[in-house]
């Protein structure tokens, strides 16, 4: 059996076992322990989209592909799937602000204060995706973003970058930097949730992924490592 | 409904390193003792496991060991001339969560304060005249010395295990420790731990500039190890995933993998997790402590009657809870008066970022521990003569890069494009051979009269509680030394090889989106009388002598190392005062 197996099939178990009632509430006489009890990540499947718009996707997948440009040796952002890996973010607690501070009074502060918009990711990627697709079509000849040459995306993307292109009902330059965070998280970050397809960031940079022993490294100094990247759940040699 | 339980000896809020080895101390005394933790119950193998726990998304950037805002967060001002704006996520500092609290998540960088430190104003003023100091620091001496703290000080040491050199052996200065540090009764219980290509090219350079590099003093284990209550850790394997994540391998100090599994096992001890506890109460006097009352995860309310109360939270958490359970007189920075809130600080951190030829020069970054690194102390505390400087504190410098985790090593030289072709271009030649080391200099912040922590008037928390309210601001003196201490660091990294050298001194105003370390200090502190503190030297309150608070919350002022050492250290401190004075004769330890 194969760890991404594994992963998916304890999947039902661990949503039985992780309710509240069941987590230890008084801990007496030794360490609590139960079997099945930890919580693997949940493997992203390429299996549509769960919270873009056919539409709203076409314009993510080519606004991954300009900020992460493909290359002779290394895929894009839209083949290195950022934009999979951006659609399950959104459709999941990172998209609603899970864990955040959300009671009011909202007001704006200093920037030293941190950000204080009631603004999801969720809610500024529908509303900045619609006018950016508008935007695009009233200067482009009725063109969508995802319609665009390479070189006029690029134009717009700097627009936004540095300001000289106003998104209608939200901040442009905000949600510039909202996507190339993203995008580049899904680019970097373990191929299981979706992005960094295949390891193709890794490898790009040097780094072998989820590996936890490197003993035998320490001493080599100014070696470059040999080893194969491994992600938590994609390498053929992770098995039981 | 309140449910009123049965009474215990003790009763501690906050399971994490302070409540652990309190609990632990104390059932040795045969007391019943009940800890009351507001977040899970944790553990390797079902928290953080080797089979998934290298995961940069979901506990790096999404914060998975750690407390969350929705739970309960702070407000955040730079003055009193603004209004505090709650913290909606976290970023200046990260506030550990559940059983073994900031213990999971540390580096495990163990140092000790210099003999110094403790004596502070005393020490700074006798050396260069009170009138050296800025009008407003209020730094001042602990009320304990070195001396005293040294015995646990090593008796926390040797509880985690902590790989390191000894510099200072009962007065006798060792080849390759820190010499600067004080004198220890006995060598670290294990050698230290292997070094990197950078760590190493960084030890070789500072000495190459006349410096004395010695290697950091590390909780991830360079062996394995079996501490005087029988529990053992293993060897570190680098793994590059320490701080901000949980060790999977059990090499890494933490309540979880020193102390619980003896703890659990005794018959007076008992964990009640997921229960936060709202407030200490007091009796009519409001001079003794009859208990605290929380509410489970469920939601219903207990009222716990103990003899003896002890503040084990995290360091705002203390504070906040004793501003709301009324003990004490809350600070007032206009008139100096009242001691609840005063003091607060941080750390002051900065670096210099070292872009190297690639050709010639590959880090393996991500072959790394949360405590790994080549330091100098020459720049630390008052080891260098600040006359000439205009400023006091200082801090240790060192190489110390505790991963090549991607996302956070993204790090380009300046000038580079965020996005396209040329950044993708850039991040395939730097990643490998750049230093990137976040807390390069790692420096002090000491204490002023408008640093501060109160209730807020608008934000509550799930409760309907006013949240802490955080007064902080970078003052000069800080800012001078920053940049001091940078341009010092700087020179290093130089001398390594770097081809390109990007200084980042700290900068104010503070700001509270900036990550600097998760050392935050002070709000109920230590002290000689109760005219200047709100703990005695024993930590225990002046106010209500059968409250004790431990943790950071009681430093006058923070100094140039990380403090969990000495949060160890006084919780040791404290213990042995409430067992061999204390419980003998309660009452306070220390008269006014």
């Amino acid at each position: 059996m194969n760890r991404r197996k594994l992963l998916g099939s304890s999947a039902v178990v661990l949503l039985v076992l992780r309710s509240r009632s069941l987590r230890a509430a008084i801990v007496k006489g030794g360490l609590p322990w139960r079997p099945g009890a930890a919580d693997p990540p949940a493997a992203v499947t390429p299996d549509g989209w769960k919270f873009f718009t056919s539409q709203e996707a076409a314009a993510v997948e080519a606004f991954v592909d300009r900020l992460i440009p493909p290359d002779p040796q290394t895929p894009g952002g839209k083949d290195c799937g950022c934009a999979v890996f951006i659609d399950r973010q959104l459709a999941g607690p990172p998209g609603r602000y899970d864990g955040y501070y959300m009671s009011g009074p909202f007001q704006d502060g200093t920037k030293q204060q941190g950000p204080q918009s009631p603004v999801t990711p969720a809610q500024q990627y529908r509303k900045a995706l619609l006018a950016l697709d508008s935007a695009c079509r009233a200067k482009f000849a009725n063109k969508s973003f995802a319609d665009l040459s390479d070189r006029q995306k690029d134009d717009v993307i700097k627009g936004l970058e540095d300001g000289s292109l106003e998104l209608d009902g939200t901040d442009a330059k905000k949600f510039f930097e909202l996507i190339l965070k993203d995008t580049q998280q899904g680019f970097l970050a373990d191929p299981i949730y979706g992005g960094n397809r295949g390891m193709a960031a890794w490898k790009m940079i040097g780094f072998p992924g989820a590996h936890y022993d490197y003993r035998d490294w320490i001493d080599r100094h100014n070696q470059r490592v040999t080893l194969p990247p491994v992600g938590i759940a994609d390498h053929p040699n992770w098995s039981l | 409904m309140v449910q009123k339980l049965p009474r215990k000896d003790v009763a501690i809020v906050g399971l994490g390193w302070t409540g652990s080895i309190l609990a632990n101390e104390l059932t040795d005394e045969g007391l019943d003792v009940v800890a009351i933790e507001r977040g899970p119950w944790r553990d390797t193998a079902t928290d953080f496991p080797i089979s998934y726990a290298q995961d940069e998304l979901r506990y790096r950037l999404q914060h998975e060991l750690f407390l969350r805002p929705s739970q309960i967060s702070v407000t955040f001002r730079n003055n009193a001339r603004q209004t505090a704006l709650p913290v909606r996520n976290w970023g200046a500092f990260m506030l550990g969560n559940g059983v073994g609290g900031a213990g999971i998540h540390w580096n495990a960088e163990t140092w000790r304060f210099l003999p110094s430190d403790f004596v502070l104003r005393s020490h700074l003023t006798q050396r260069y005249g009170a009138n050296f100091l800025p009008q407003d620091m209020t730094i001042q001496d602990w009320g304990v010395t070195f001396d005293d703290l040294e015995p646990h000080y090593d008796a926390f040491e040797y509880l985690c295990g902590t790989s390191g050199r000894a510099g200072n052996l009962k007065g006798a200065i060792q080849e390759g420790g820190n010499p600067f540090e004080g004198p220890r009764s006995r060598a670290y219980p294990t050698p230290p731990q292997k070094q990197g290509f950078g760590h190493a090219l960084f030890a070789k350079a500072a000495q190459e500039l006349g410096y004395k590099p010695f290697p950091q003093p590390s909780g991830n284990l360079s062996q394995s190890y079996t501490n005087p209550l029988g529990v053992t850790l293993g060897q570190c394997t680098y793994c590059g995933f320490c701080e901000w994540f949980g060790c999977a391998n059990y090499s890494k100090a933490s309540p979880q993998t020193t102390i619980l599994p003896v703890l659990t096992r005794k018959s007076n001890f008992e964990a009640r997790t997921e229960c936060e506890v709202t407030r200490v109460n007091l009796d009519r006097s409001r001079k003794m402590a009859t208990g605290v009352t929380y509410v489970n995860g469920s939601g219903e309310e207990f009222e716990q009657p103990a003899d003896l109360v002890i503040l084990c939270g995290f360091q705002l958490f203390n504070v906040q809870l004793l501003l709301l359970s009324g003990v004490g007189t809350p600070y007032d920075p206009n008139t100096g008066r009242g001691q609840i809130g005063r003091n607060f600080t941080h750390q002051t951190l900065s670096t210099a970022l070292g872009f190297f030829d690639k050709d010639k020069f590959n880090f393996n970054p991500f072959v790394a521990s949360g405590a790994i690194g080549m330091c100098i102390d020459e720049f630390n505390g008052d080891n260098f003569d600040h006359g000439p400087l205009g400023f006091v504190g200082g801090g240790y410098l060192g190489q110390v890069q505790t991963n090549g985790r991607p996302i956070e090593n993204m790090e380009l030289p300046p000038g580079t494009p965020a996005w396209g072709t040329q950044w993708k271009q850039a991040l395939r030649d730097n990643y490998l051979s750049t230093l990137n080391c976040g807390a390069g200099v790692h420096a002090s912040f000491y204490s002023y009269r408008d640093n501060y922590i109160d209730l807020d008037p608008t934000y509550k928390d799930r409760f309907g509680r006013p949240l802490a309210r955080l007064t902080i601001d970078f003052h000069d003196n800080e800012l001078k030394m920053s940049a001091w201490l940078t341009d010092k660091y700087a020179e290093i990294v130089k001398q390594m090889g770097a081809r390109q050298v990007v200084e980042k001194p700290r900068k104010g105003p503070y700001d509270v989106t900036q990550y600097q370390t998760s050392h935050i200090n002070g709000g109920a502190i230590m002290g000689d009388n109760p005219g200047n503190s709100a703990l005695n030297r024993y930590l225990q309150s002046w106010d209500v002598p059968n409250l004790f608070v431990q943790g950071a919350t009681a430093f006058p002022q923070n100094a140039g190392y990380n403090p969990t050492g000495t949060v160890g250290a006084l919780a040791l401190w404290s213990a042995a005062a409430i067992r061999s004075q204390y419980l003998k004769n309660p009452g306070p330890l220390v008269h006014a």
